[in-house]
């Protein structure tokens, strides 16, 4: 970014910062990249997703179980919620760092979005998978 | 912000008040709002899933309460939300690959976005309801 040419001397990165390209933070393009592959996942997972509503809509408790624990709907379900999970924590986490300006109060923010992805992600995988084994 | 003490009163760089509102900047916000709606809408998925997992009594409240009146306008607003933040998404790839940013082109990309997410919504529901029916 800071065009070294334009200003030799400018800029207190040294050399081997700027060719490691991880900027301030120390993290480079890992969490836009995060966002675009989890987003990219999550078109036909959330499609599939609504597939499968569509079809249990109205059917028996025995049959939305068995739907939900065939494996191929089971597989397809548990990457969505990962997928999903994931983006969630990447979206809220910008959002935080926009509006949430006090430091104490960032880093809590921050805490706790990442335990509530989480805590999201591991209730539905446990559930899908109690369904799909036939606990 | 403005009320800062000691520091230098610089000026502020232009925000929200300034500008008129335009349709690709209502969708920019829209997209924003729909997905902190979806991010807690989730929390209902999974409720949903591990009361299904749980029990057969947990599960019949669950379908109970989100089959209600209001717990069917909640997930018809939930779907809404999630196929529009899916179409705005779309419309944030378009434009990662360097595409879609002329006046024309975003002006179109926005409304069919809004077009879209309504008419997949209902689509969805309709879908739902002949399934169901």
């Amino acid at each position: 970014m800071s065009g070294s040419s334009d200003f030799p001397g400018s800029s207190l990165r040294t050399p081997r910062r700027r060719v490691a390209g991880l900027g301030a933070a120390h993290s480079g393009t890992h969490h836009f990249w995060l966002q675009r592959v989890t987003a990219l996942a999550n078109v036909p997972l959330t499609l599939a997703f609504l597939a499968v509503l569509i079809c249990v809509a109205g059917e028996s408790p025995e049959r939305v179980l068995a739907t939900i624990g065939h494996p191929v709907v089971a597989i397809i379900l548990i990457l969505a919620i990962v997928s999903i999970t994931t983006h969630m924590r990447a979206g809220m986490q910008v959002v935080i760092e926009d509006y949430v300006h006090g430091e104490g109060a960032k880093v809590l923010s921050l805490v706790a979005n990442t335990f509530f992805c989480a805590a999201m992600g591991c209730a539905g995988v446990f559930a899908i998978l109690k369904i799909s084994f036939g606990g | 912000m403005s009320d800062m003490q000691g520091a230098a009163r610089r000026p502020l760089s232009p925000h929200l008040q300034i500008y008129r509102p335009m349709l690709t900047m209502m969708m920019s916000i829209v997209h924003r709002i729909t997905g902190v709606a979806l991010y807690f809408g989730t929390f209902l998925l999974i409720v949903w899933l591990v009361a299904a997992a749980s029990s057969d009594a947990a599960f019949a409240t669950v379908n109970a309460v989100y089959g209600s009146w209001i717990g069917l306008i909640a997930l018809f607003g939930f779907s809404w939300a999630l196929l529009h933040h899916m179409l705005g998404g779309i419309r944030h790839f378009i434009w990662d690959m360097g595409h879609g940013f002329g006046p024309q082109a975003r002006e179109l990309m926005a409304k069919l976005t809004i077009g879209g997410s309504v008419a997949l919504t209902v689509l969805l529901w309709i879908a739902i309801y002949a399934v169901k029916g």
